[in-house]
């Protein structure tokens, strides 16, 4: 029993560390994100104005001519996936957007506390009022630069996204906020590095729960609750055969406890066997509950904020822990001729890091490619059907798009018993580099 | 869709990836049929070692997808 609520702890403490990082950061995304919306061939002006703090509103004018209907756009298929593998600040279930609550902080207006649906949420996820100067745009929460936007409530007649230059000459797609025919520049959804990964600085941050930390909290509540009830279950039960949820469970439960605690861990495996199983049960249902066909299509083992923290506990963990005899082999490793040792101590401390980040690279990398894929081979249907126009290429894409999508996602099944596996067996075996007593 | 150097960047780590794990599957192939009784060690070490190979890809993925 103890050995158990150990293993809730722990998934209530990876949750924690996850909570406030679960925005993703990687620039890459950013630029596709939007793009499905109107290309405008705008002239040079807007550039400047970009670069300019100042927005330079008579200019943007056009932007929004025909921003209050909803205009004929050609089906972008990357654009898509992007949006469905992105984090939102509501919850969409088929045609319902559940709201979720904008927990936003900035330094000129403190904090601000609301539920998304304050937003109207409308198509898309796009939101169609402004509220503290906060849009809602495809389901993720943007910030008006222009301090002269009022602060209460208020309609907008839409959002649109245009290129612009960035000043390294790369394009970046920023989103317009029409108001009053007026067009405001928005801010980058909300990064907390500091600029680190190319994201930008913003003047706010978003501590929201989102849809993913909405999710985790969801998988971590059901695997609390599939833990303590076949706890009792054992308690109940003492000497018979398991039965129910117990025999679904303590398969698993016993197979990261023979394959990967015992080999990797020799006689310390009892320590370390809350952490792997907490690990392993907690990967294993984000990827399950992931897989759930619309459900939201949570792409939470998919986000590099959570894998990274998942990762940053494992690297925590393992050093820690460490030995003197395993960081002899890092800082000195015994039996190298001196000389060597330049190249060697480097090398060893570069691979101390390179643990974790491969760690997080191939569980997002994994989990992300499987989503994408999925939902491509679903947007063959729109590819061959021309937006509606063609409904016999549509219906043959649909039957064709239906059996790979099938086909992916019995293989996607198979990658996420793997993934969490990988994760935890890797993870096991640093500890068990980390831990191993000399013998030579 | 613009091809870029990226692109070809990623396809060469792929296809390193892929002699590797195909090495380490085949060669796991092999031990199971001589030694059918050691399928379950030689199982979670082909694992391993497939995820140790698929690291070094992803690093090179991850890289030439954030320089493109």
């Amino acid at each position: 029993m103890r050995r158990i609520l150990l293993i809730i702890a722990c998934f209530w403490a990876l949750q924690g560390t996850a909570l406030g990082q679960s925005h993703d950061n990687h620039q890459a995304e950013e630029p596709h994100a939007t793009e499905a919306h109107a290309r405008h061939d705008e002239n040079a002006g807007h550039e400047k104005a970009h670069d300019d703090e100042e927005v330079d509103h008579a200019a943007h004018g056009d932007l929004c001519a025909h921003a209050g209907g909803h205009q004929e756009e050609e089906f972008d298929p990357a654009a898509t996936a992007y949006h469905h593998i992105s984090d939102a600040n509501v919850y969409t279930i088929g045609p319902w957007a559940f709201p979720l609550p904008c927990i936003l902080y900035s330094k000129e207006d403190g904090w601000s506390v609301f539920m998304s649906s304050r937003f109207g949420i409308g198509h898309h996820g796009n939101g169609h009022k402004a509220y503290r100067r906060y849009v809602l745009d495809e389901g993720v929460v943007k910030r008006i630069k222009d301090p002269g936007f009022p602060m209460e409530e208020v309609e907008i007649d839409g959002i649109v996204h245009q290129e612009a230059e960035t000043a390294d000459g790369k394009k970046k797609v920023v989103a317009w906020v029409c108001y009053n025919g007026q067009a405001f520049e928005t801010e980058n959804k909300s990064t907390a590095d500091f600029g680190m990964f190319g994201g930008g600085v913003t003047s706010f941050y978003d501590f929201s729960i989102t849809k993913n930390v909405a999710s985790m909290m969801l998988v971590a509540i059901l695997l609390g609750w599939m833990f303590i009830y076949v706890a009792r279950k054992y308690e109940e039960r003492d000497g018979k055969a398991p039965a129910g949820l117990q025999s679904f469970i303590e398969p698993i439960f016993l197979f990261i406890q023979d394959e990967v605690a015992k080999p990797f861990l020799g006689d310390k495996w009892e320590k370390f066997l809350p952490f792997l199983q907490a690990l392993f049960f907690f990967i294993l249902g984000l990827n399950l509950f992931g897989q759930i066909p619309f459900l939201g299509g949570s792409n939470v083992t998919g986000n590099l904020a959570v894998t990274g923290a998942l990762a940053l506990i494992t690297f925590i963990v393992v050093n820690i822990n460490g030995n003197a005899h395993y960081w002899k082999h890092i800082f000195a490793m015994p039996g190298v001729p001196k000389p060597l040792l330049v190249i060697m101590t480097p090398v060893e401390i570069i691979g101390l890091f390179i643990k974790p980040l491969t760690l997080m690279l191939r569980l997002f990398a994994n989990i992300t490619a499987g989503h994408m894929v999925i939902i491509i081979f679903i947007s063959l249907i729109f590819i061959f059907g021309q937006s509606g126009e063609n409904v016999g290429g549509a219906l043959g894409a649909a039957v064709g798009s239906t059996l790979l999508t099938m086909f992916m996602m019995s293989i996607e099944l198979l990658v996420a018993f793997i993934q969490a596996f990988v994760f935890t067996i890797l993870t096991a075996s640093y500890l068990g580099a980390a831990t191993e007593e000399e013998h030579h | 869709m613009g091809g870029s150097i990226a692109a070809i960047g990623m396809s060469l780590a792929v296809i390193g990836a892929g002699i590797g794990i195909g090495n380490i599957g085949a060669k796991a192939m092999e031990a199971i049929a001589r030694q059918p009784e050691a399928v379950g060690d030689i199982r979670a070490n082909m694992i391993l070692m497939a995820a140790l190979v698929e690291g070094a890809a992803l690093i090179a993925i991850i890289l030439s997808y954030l320089t493109a």
